[in-house]
């Protein structure tokens, strides 16, 4: 065997995806790749048909929807009481609770739990709360390869590549390319092997078969944990997950602390929810559920290791803490026309699309480029807010990320504009001066009328768009030599809205995006 | 580890404020909105064991539905072309009944514990279940007797499940009802399958990749 194990990808603690740009410049270049936008819109586009269909099926899906969120809320609201009442379970059943504040910590515990058990060598379900830890790569580094069983996380792991969704982390790579990827990077690969996907599935379940028979440690995450029982529940589709949560000796399972529900009968909510909202299916085919250790029966040995890794300092932010809600279903990345075009990877995240928008920046706590301009990543459409199956308002969290990343810059472009339309508008003299000094600099402009580079900071807008070039009179200017009188008492003769469909109006005085049009500086200079 | 425990529930109290006594928590929680429908289906209206076979084989697993006194002859039948399978211990005796003479060198116990390895080298197994749930077709495992631990529903490739028409619960609610949370449990609707390449299902990967179900009644 050569390339099964440990390829390390970039790692930090929840790994900003080291080098990775912020997002619009990984976003400029993603968008330019027209394979990658081809295989994610055949991929979105058919699983959103197939989620609104499930859904519709459950004529009450808003009220379990409603329950869900109100669920989730509730045990957000007292998570010191579940997480102690889940610890006690779990701990009755036979199971073993351990406590990360951070990344390091939970992968050192990890780490130190399969050394004692002799392992070398783990097997892997998909998780993402290890794929936020940058497990892989610790385990790496402490000689232990780690085995991702999952199809997709063995086709970035095969690849050398980083996960770009959250369901189905290779959906950037279309059947054609797994095909040369398998025949290329797996040893034991039939001779013949098509790019047919049931043949692709059937190299990936020969390729594993003999490291899930072997394997002596199980690593997995959590959908839920179940603080009345000590459950530990693990949805899946392929089998992979019921490999490593039974046939190994020992267990350990690393799940957010945000996990918890509850109550037993919390399921009956959040089965309907996760697999009609995330694969499109009434029930996904395989769910595990166990709580501790049964002798005679799977794992001798499980540990829980519960996950901070900035949860708490999200949980602190009334607005920004409904992102603790999310059941990583992913259909807000499936809706999302930004993720289409953009890519999973332009998030510089284990979380992509909406969700990681809002959830990434917070779980980080670090205000780096990347983060930073994830709030931005969306065109705030609502359609995530609509399929999200926990209800988080998605949108109104952005706009409140967004407000909190411009408050955190000490200087930015957009103050100063503001300052300086403030002091122009409050004065109708001023902003005379001003409007003829900017239409003095129409002759800047190119031919066709469009300026195409300005200056820094308006360089930010003339960077994706071009500007129009000032006419030569402002609509203020016009007013006073056609109609007679004075701009300053223009307010009586104007009727609403002239500003807009005035002849020399449309873009007139404005200069940068955020100058107010003709209309409204009408208004204000007559208020001066 | 036990600064850390400690640490992470002080900042929790320091994000949520301190925590509620345990019986104002569990009082907030009995009140909470649960406008949903326990059950999507009416048994009275709805013949929840014909619903419960038609969803499961929208996942292409075959389905039967058998009456209870031809079980025995449709478990043979099914079984016929399967060289070795493994019968756990408590299934049902009359299950078996109908195997052909010679049948039993077929039969494989779990008794001495069976290897991940042997189980590999065993084409199927047959069990019963501990559950269904009809709104989604799904079958219900909790490994107690006539099931087996859950190694031996998930090495071999072939599964062949019975699940009797009073094991039918209408939906996901009234299945769980009817569990112990202590047991371990595998919810299973259809064959393995995964939907990891261009978001399309495709059926047989790593669990059994063949699901065959007989609903007797």
């Amino acid at each position: 065997m050569t390339r099964v194990t440990g390829t390390p990808t970039p790692t930090g603690a929840m790994p900003t995806y080291l080098g990775m740009p912020a997002f619009p410049d990984a976003a400029r270049k993603a968008v330019a790749n027209s394979q990658l936008r081809r295989n994610l819109t055949h991929a979105t586009t058919a699983i959103r048909t197939k989620r609104a269909k499930a859904v519709a099926e459950l004529d009450d899906w808003e009220a379990l929807r409603q329950a869900g969120k109100a669920i989730k809320d509730h045990t957000l609201a007292n998570l010191g009481t579940y997480l102690t009442r889940l610890e006690e379970n779990v701990t009755k059943a036979g199971g073993h609770v351990h406590w990360a504040r951070d990344a390091a910590e939970a992968n050192a515990i990890v780490i130190e739990l399969v050394k004692r058990s002799g392992a070398r060598k783990v097997v892997k379900v998909k998780s993402m709360a290890t794929q936020e830890t940058g497990l892989n790569e610790a385990l790496a580094e402490g000689g232990i390869s780690a085995i991702e069983t999952d199809l997709a996380e063995l086709i970035v792991q095969l690849g050398d590549d980083l996960p770009s969704h959250i369901l189905v982390p290779a959906i950037h790579r279309n059947r054609a390319e797994i095909g040369d990827l398998f025949r290329r990077t797996m040893p034991d690969a039939p001779a013949d092997l098509t790019d047919d996907p049931p043949r692709l599935a059937g190299a990936a379940r020969a390729h594993l078969r003999s490291e899930f028979l072997s394997a002596a440690v199980g690593i997995c995450g959590a959908n839920f944990a179940v603080a009345d029982t000590g459950s530990l529940v693990v949805v899946e589709s392929e089998g992979n997950g019921r490999m490593c949560l039974t046939l190994p000796k020992t267990l350990i399972c690393v799940a957010g602390v945000e996990k918890v529900l509850p109550a037993w009968r919390d399921l009956e909510v959040f089965l309907a929810l996760l697999p009609r909202s995330s694969t499109a299916e009434r029930m996904n085919p395989y769910t595990t559920i166990w709580s501790g250790v049964t002798p005679g029966d799977g794992p001798e040995s499980f540990h829980l290791v519960l996950l901070d890794n900035g949860r708490t300092a999200t949980l602190a932010d009334e607005t920004g803490r409904q992102a603790l809600r999310c059941i990583r279903c992913s259909a807000c990345l499936n809706v999302c026309p930004v993720y289409e075009r953009a890519g999973g990877h332009a998030y510089g995240s284990p979380y992509p699309g909406p969700i990681g928008a809002i959830l990434s920046p917070q779980l980080r706590g670090v205000t780096s480029p990347a983060d930073a301009s994830l709030p931005f990543a969306s065109s705030l459409c609502g359609a995530c807010y609509e399929v999200c199956p926990v209800a988080i308002n998605i949108p109104e969290a952005l706009v409140y990320l967004r407000a909190r990343s411009v408050e955190s810059k000490k200087r930015y472009p957009e103050r100063a504009v503001f300052k300086l339309s403030a002091y122009l508008l409050s004065d109708a003299r001023r902003l005379a001066a001003a409007q003829r000094a900017v239409a003095a600099s129409r002759h800047v402009a190119g031919r066709g009328g469009r300026i195409r580079r300005l200056p820094p900071p308006l360089s930010g807008w003339t960077d994706t768009r071009d500007a129009p070039a000032p006419p030569r009179e402002s609509f203020r200017a016009w007013w006073a030599r056609t109609r007679g009188s004075a701009p300053a008492a223009g307010r009586a003769g104007q009727p609403p809205g002239v500003g807009a469909d005035a002849p020399a109006a449309g873009p007139a005085s404005q200069s940068a995006p955020g100058v107010g049009s003709d209309a409204t500086d009408a208004g204000t200079g007559a208020a001066g | 580890m036990s600064t850390a425990r400690k640490e992470i529930l002080a900042r929790i109290a320091a994000a949520t404020g301190p925590a509620a006594m345990p019986a104002e928590v569990d009082a907030a929680y009995a009140a909470l909105p649960r406008g949903y429908r326990r059950a999507h289906h009416d048994p009275a209206r709805t013949d929840i064991v014909a619903l419960f076979a038609e969803r499961a084989a929208d996942y292409r697993a075959i389905v039967e539905r058998v009456q209870p006194a031809d079980l025995g002859g449709a478990v043979a039948r099914v079984l016929a072309g399967v060289s070795r399978f493994v019968v756990p211990a408590g299934l049902p005796p009359a299950w078996l009944a109908e195997l052909p003479a010679g049948a039993a060198e077929r039969i494989v116990r779990d008794e001495p514990v069976l290897s991940a390895r042997d189980l590999d080298k065993i084409f199927g197994v047959v069990t019963g279940c501990a559950a269904a749930i009809a709104e989604t077709g799904t079958i219900i495992l909790d490994h107690g007797a006539g099931q087996g631990r859950r190694a031996l529903t998930l090495v071999p490739d072939f599964h062949l499940v019975v699940v009797l028409a009073d094991q039918v619960a209408a939906d996901i609610a009234g299945a769980l009802a009817r569990l112990d949370p202590a047991r371990p449990h595998t919810f299973i609707s259809g064959p393995s399958a995964t939907s990891d390449i261009e978001l399309i299902r495709v059926e047989g990967v790593h669990g059994p990749r063949n699901l065959h179900v007989l609903v007797a009644g």
